[in-house]
């Protein structure tokens, strides 16, 4: 049996939990890139931000869907909210949302307009009598020519514009209530110009 | 069994089919026509460090997605009226953020990605290094007095045992 000093052994304890602590450096380090992968993981990538929010939206001049004769411009965007909602008959997502569409162009101070993308007139104007429509008006891109400086990159897109033409929001996927009423309901409520 | 081996040598044909003639990599950009010389390699370059944002993993140059070809030609079109990459690449960042480019621009918000990996790699090897030369100063450390002694003991024992095996 050995005696020590009681010094000693207090040195020996705080190199003991001095060790103790180093071997926790590893660990610490571990759980913070667990950390940071899992909230990695809960991202999704098919979401890219878009860099035009908090800019003019990009001016376009496109026919109108149901009547070539008239066009559709940046014009339609001022002095409301409105939501541009890219769509297109063969897309499924667009398909889905479409109900929660109406009802927000049916009980809500804000327009919805359509930006009827990369389809064809006959095809489009059939969803719309089919499942009704929700629209003001849709602009007609058939060939990309307008999306392309929109970012647009699949549909369905909505875009959240105010009602001086400037984009505040972009939601990529279909709006769906929980969509409407957590994230772009507050956005459009925020900016909706002040009724005297 | 010669019903089986037909069957087997069918899948195989039908493999060698797909590898030989299913490969969408078959790209080969035919379509876009130009005058100068170098430029169709310019244009392949230029949409090749462009990402497609439907497939993501893909570039403009192999994706065969509606928007990657709307984009190339877009690209192709500003090529033609004599814009110079850095032009169209901003043309495109512009519109789709940095997403579009494959390789991400040196700003404060990347520089993570572009120096994470040297200080990873430096603050491991100084560990790595340190911990070494540690152990070698450990192992240089003389025995003390008793633990001296002690040797000499066991080796003493062991020199007796092996007088005795022998």
């Amino acid at each position: 049996m050995t005696t020590t000093t009681p010094s000693a052994t207090t040195a020996a304890k705080k190199a003991a939990t001095k060790a103790k602590r180093r071997a926790l450096i590893p660990l610490a380090i571990f759980m913070a890139l667990a950390a940071l992968l899992f909230y990695g993981l809960q991202l999704d990538p098919r979401k890219v931000p878009s860099p035009l929010v908090n800019k003019p939206a990009p001016v376009f001049e496109l026919e109108s869907l149901d009547d070539p004769s008239r066009m559709v411009t940046n014009e339609i965007l001022m002095g409301k909210v409105s939501l541009v909602n890219v769509w297109a008959s063969w897309c499924p997502s667009c398909r889905q949302e479409h109900g929660e569409l109406m009802q927000i162009a049916r009980n809500n101070d804000v327009q919805v307009v359509g930006f009827n993308w990369k389809d064809t007139r006959p095809e489009a104007l059939e969803m719309l009598r089919r499942y009704g429509n929700p629209y003001v008006v849709s602009a007609y891109d058939p060939d990309n020519r307008y999306g392309l400086h929109w970012g647009v990159y699949g549909a369905p897109e909505t875009f959240v514009v105010d009602g001086e033409g400037i984009i505040r929001y972009k939601h990529i996927g279909p709006v769906d209530r929980n969509v409407w009423e957590t994230t772009i309901r507050p956005i459009v409520e925020q900016y909706r110009p002040q009724s005297s | 069994m010669i019903h089986r081996v037909r069957k087997l040598s069918l899948s195989l044909a039908l493999i060698a089919g797909i590898l030989a003639f299913g490969q969408p990599s078959a790209y080969t950009l035919e379509e876009f026509k130009f005058e100068q010389p170098g430029q169709h390699e310019a244009f392949r370059d230029l949409i090749a460090k462009l990402r497609c944002l439907v497939c993501q993993n893909e570039s403009l140059a192999g994706s065969q997605a509606g928007v990657a070809q709307d984009l190339r030609e877009e690209v192709y079109r500003m090529m033609l009226e004599g814009q110079s990459d850095q032009e169209i690449v901003t043309f495109l960042v512009d519109r789709y953020g940095d997403f579009v480019l494959y390789e991400p621009p040196m700003k404060p918000s990347t520089y993570i990605l572009w120096f994470g990996p040297f200080i990873f790699l430096g603050v491991g090897g100084y560990l790595l290094f340190r911990t070494l030369g540690r152990k070698k100063d450990e192992a240089e450390e003389d025995l003390s007095e008793a633990e001296r002694a002690r040797l000499q003991r066991l080796l003493a024992a062991s020199g007796d045992n092996q007088e005795k095996l022998k």
